[in-house]
């Protein structure tokens, strides 16, 4: 019988520089925003509350697997969700690991699921200063995602306008579940306005949009529905790669958050041969889309990828390009990667610097 | 293997736990009903802290759609992605031939009977008046 | 490291015995169906102008390059409309020594539970008088209303007894996750009768294709079938077909592969943690998929290295898994290049002909007796 057990302590051994490029901040309730919300919507979210393409008005249709989605270790001993207190943050996750750049993805409130667009930019734009006031600005290593309705896009311009200057934000956020796949060109706009400002766009798993996430309609489980973000990524990237984004914004760059990178290598193949076949129907797209993809997107790392030979992981890496992985934990959620242990295989000092920070360095700028 | 004092009865209630170090490894010692069990505290799919774990009972159902509760068997549950571990055993229960989290055997001993030998207790002034759990490491 | 290009060469089946499990006969009019209506329908498709309906499927535009390869284009008609020349492109240039018959069609994309019972009824019928009776080398897939499980029911039953029927046919986007319980019905009756669920590529678009919503253009949405298909076989395995009807068995057809190992990986994981939530999954989702779900070789989707290929089928992680197929005459390879370079010897035969035989008892059954000698 194999044991697999961890004798050492691997925190004390390797000063490893880490940039982590999914952290998930969180505030008590949504009053928390009503520093910048005018009267009408610190009022609106008592009455009316979040009106989004579900039957649920506050809580996912699929309840997770642990309260508050999150490790039952990193409640805050004074009290408080997960992720909320900046403090124990520091002291469980950004200490302790190295952490030298956190990139901050607030998923609550989500104002780019709201059926209500003014609602949904007005939260936008409060969670946007939520994160300066209450993160960036007291910890130097973390770095904000500007929320944006995207449905609204001059709104969505507007936000990124407001803060595109600011260091403190390093990418603009987007749902992978948006109304319509996001290589539409009612997105474009807010395309243009990324490569304007040289800022990345970051989609971490999210949104609410009316649509199931299986072709066959909503599943029953969790487990599926979790292993939809799959698809949810899947979709996204062939629509960016068809509707002809990256021709027309050459320096626009990717970060797909939160949805794994195992399926990107066999995506990449069935691409590239039906296209092949197919290619009068999108003249647009004038390369391989395998080529847009190895040059555009970037993948955080968690959750692993866990083969059932571990070495296939190398594979992966190969396959994708060792220069597209952006190491992140997802803190404080129970499917959280340890910089330590995540990953199962023998990687030399180099890669690890690409991994953990060398990648993501270049990609944001940082450092 | 040497015995190590690790807590005096009483001192870690039923249904919690304590974490200790004893020859340099952190080791999750768990009250269950009024039962001990120790584990390496880290956890052998990614290194979460055991001890911040839950005891659950797990599933025992072979018909979709049905839930029970197994009657007699317990799991500890790692706090971090939630896989279980047979309280008992220490094996994995998705993966029970292969994967194992490290545990110890656990005892009761009384002061009077301790002061007799052979332990450890490092930390631990022992007394005829109380009694101690002990691990086996 | 050989690119798969220089590779590419004119090769056909190192086998005469190989078992096509996906070829595609086309019904070519209504009005050629209407001989096999009940006399109401006939009369109210008439009436009604639906013979003159064009029912053309979303998943399968006839002129898209995807739909027929051009040398397989036939010169007026539908895409695989012609029994002569499916027999000649199919069977003979391959030299299969069987092919199974996957008809899609519009009955299974009526929102009418009974006019698409109705079609599917003629449908069947059709293929058992003109595709079977005609070619001893055909045999064919049942195709069923899955708008309402009891109809597909007594479709299934009404179908049984005929061994030249050899599979239950369903698409893989449909109103509801295959897994769920509204659909036990039939994978009940196709288990009791030794007939695998055949799941193909397509939709009835009853939902958007993807979570993002609904894609631009065709080569978009047919990219995304691989991924229904992955939410299929997740919702199959969660919700415990397999585990209810442990001799049943689907097959994934036209649905690629080359996307299984990283899915088996991520959902291994994922079950580890969440095992609670679907209890009665308690044995490896892994190994459930290896026993009970098949994938038939086209399209291959194949990466740019041979090496690469080589090392997919390894992460596979059984032989038992795929099932020789050239989706004729949708145009996934050139030539005669059906079966990958990657694939020779022993494990060529085993997708050739030894897993289509595993999968489908009935087509051993249904052999003459001096093939089903020479197959032992």
């Amino acid at each position: 019988m194999t044991i697999d057990v961890l004798e050492r302590n691997p925190k004390a051994e390797t000063r490893l520089t880490v940039i982590d490029c999914d952290i998930h901040p969180t505030m008590g309730s949504l009053s928390d925003l009503n520093p910048w919300l005018s009267k009408r919507w610190q009022q609106h979210i008592v009455t009316y509350g979040e009106l989004v393409r579900q039957g649920l008005a506050k809580t996912l249709s699929h309840p997770r697997m642990q309260p508050a989605v999150s490790r039952a270790d990193a409640w805050p001993p004074n009290g408080g969700l997960p992720g909320s207190h900046l403090p124990f943050m520091q002291e469980q996750h950004l200490d302790p690991n190295g952490v030298a750049f956190g990139v901050l993805q607030p998923l609550r409130p989500n104002g780019n699921s709201q059926r209500n667009l003014e609602f949904g930019a007005a939260l936008s734009a409060a969670l946007n200063e939520w994160q300066l006031e209450h993160w960036t600005g007291r910890d130097k290593r973390l770095k904000g995602s500007i929320a944006v309705t995207q449905e609204w896009p001059e709104a969505a311009i507007k936000e990124i306008e407001r803060h595109a200057g600011n260091p403190d934000f390093i990418q603009i956020s987007l749902p992978p579940r948006s109304d319509e796949p996001l290589g539409r060109r009612r997105y474009w706009p807010i395309y243009r306005a990324a490569v304007e400002h040289g800022l990345p766009i970051g989609l971490h798993v999210s949104g609410v949009n009316g649509h199931t996430s299986t072709a066959s309609g909503s599943p029953s489980f969790y487990i599926e529905e979790h292993h939809n973000n799959v698809q949810s990524m899947q979709g996204l990237v062939t629509s960016l790669v068809l509707e002809g984004v990256f021709e027309e914004f050459p320096s626009l760059e990717v970060v797909l958050i939160e949805g794994g990178f195992g399926w990107v290598p066999a995506l990449s193949w069935r691409l590239d041969r039906h296209w092949a076949k197919m290619r009068d129907e999108v003249p647009h797209v004038k390369r391989p889309p395998s080529e847009y993809i190895r040059e555009h997107i970037w993948y955080t790392t968690q959750p692993i990828e866990e083969p059932e030979n571990p070495a296939d992981l190398i594979h992966l890496f190969d396959w994708i390009g060792w220069d597209r992985l952006l190491f992140s934990t997802d803190y404080p959620h129970w499917d959280f990667d340890d910089p330590h242990t995540v990953f199962k295989v023998k990687l030399t000092d180099a890669q690890k610097r690409q991994l953990f920070s060398e990648n993501a360095a270049r990609l944001y700028g940082l450092g | 293997m040497t015995r190590h004092v690790v807590a005096t009865v009483g001192e870690i209630a039923p249904g919690s736990s304590k974490l200790v170090t004893v020859k340099g490894r952190d080791i999750a010692i768990f009250n269950v009903g009024g039962s001990y069990f120790a584990f390496f505290d880290r956890c052998p799919h990614a290194g979460g802290s055991l001890c911040r774990g839950s005891i659950v009972r797990p599933a025992d159902v072979t018909e979709p759609g049905t839930y029970k509760l197994a009657a007699d068997r317990l799991m500890l549950r790692c706090p971090w992605h939630g896989w279980q571990f047979d309280l008992h055993t220490g094996e994995a229960w998705c993966d029970p031939t292969t994967l194992k989290a490290r545990n110890y055997p656990a005892m009761v001993e009384s002061g009077a009977q301790l002061t007799k030998g052979p332990y450890v207790a490092e930390t631990f002034p022992v007394s005829v008046d109380h009694d101690y759990v002990l691990i086996e490491i | 490291m050989i690119s798969r290009k220089a590779q590419d060469r004119r090769m056909y089946l190192p086998t005469q015995d190989a078992i096509d499990c996906d070829v595609h006969p086309a019904v070519p009019s209504t009005k050629a169906l209407l001989p096999y209506f009940h006399e109401y329908w006939q009369e109210a498709i008439v009436t009604r102008g639906i013979d003159r309906l064009n029912l053309d499927l979303t998943s399968y535009p006839p002129g898209a390059p995807l739909s027929a390869r051009a040398d397989w284009r036939p010169a007026k008609g539908p895409p695989g409309g012609d029994l002569e020349q499916t027999r000649r492109q199919a069977l003979d240039a391959f030299g299969s020594r069987i092919a199974i018959l996957n008809c899609l069609h519009a009955g299974q994309v009526l929102h009418s539970e009974d006019m698409g019972a109705a079609f599917c009824r003629a449908i069947n019928d059709w293929l058992a008088k003109e595709w079977l009776d005609r070619e001893p080398r055909f045999r064919a897939s049942i195709v069923i209303p899955t708008q309402n499980p009891e109809l597909a029911v007594e479709e299934i039953e009404r179908r049984a007894e005929d061994k030249r029927f050899v599979q239950v046919l369903m698409l893989a986007g449909d109103e509801m996750p295959l897994g769920r319980r509204h659909y036990w019905p039939i994978y009940r009756a196709a288990e009791r009768h030794g007939l695998p669920i055949g799941i193909h590529a397509g939709s009835n678009y009853r939902h958007a294709p993807t979570p993002g919503g609904w894609p631009s253009y065709y080569l978009e949405d047919y990219v995304s079938y691989a991924g229904a298909f992955e939410s299929a076989l997740l919702s199959l395995v969660a919700e415990g077909v397999f585990v209810k009807f442990p001799q049943l068995k689907a097959v994934f057809i036209e649905s690629g592969f080359t996307w299984l190992p990283a899915c088996l990986w991520r959902f291994e994981k994922t079950w580890r943690g969440v095992r609670m939530e679907i209890p009665w999954v308690d044995r490896p989702p892994a190994a459930i998929v290896r026993d009970h779900i098949r994938f038939t070789l086209q399209p291959v989707d194949a990466p740019p290295r041979a090496e690469q290929l080589v090392r997919v089928l390894e992460q596979m992680g059984s032989d038992r898994l795929l099932l020789f197929s050239t989706d004729y005459p949708h145009w996934q390879f050139e030539g005669g290049a059906a079966l990958p370079p990657e694939i020779s010897g022993a494990r060529a035969r085993r997708i050739l002909v030894d897993n289509p035989l595993e999968t489908y008892p009935r087509l051993a059954e249904t052999l003459q007796p001096m093939e089903k000698e020479r197959l032992s």
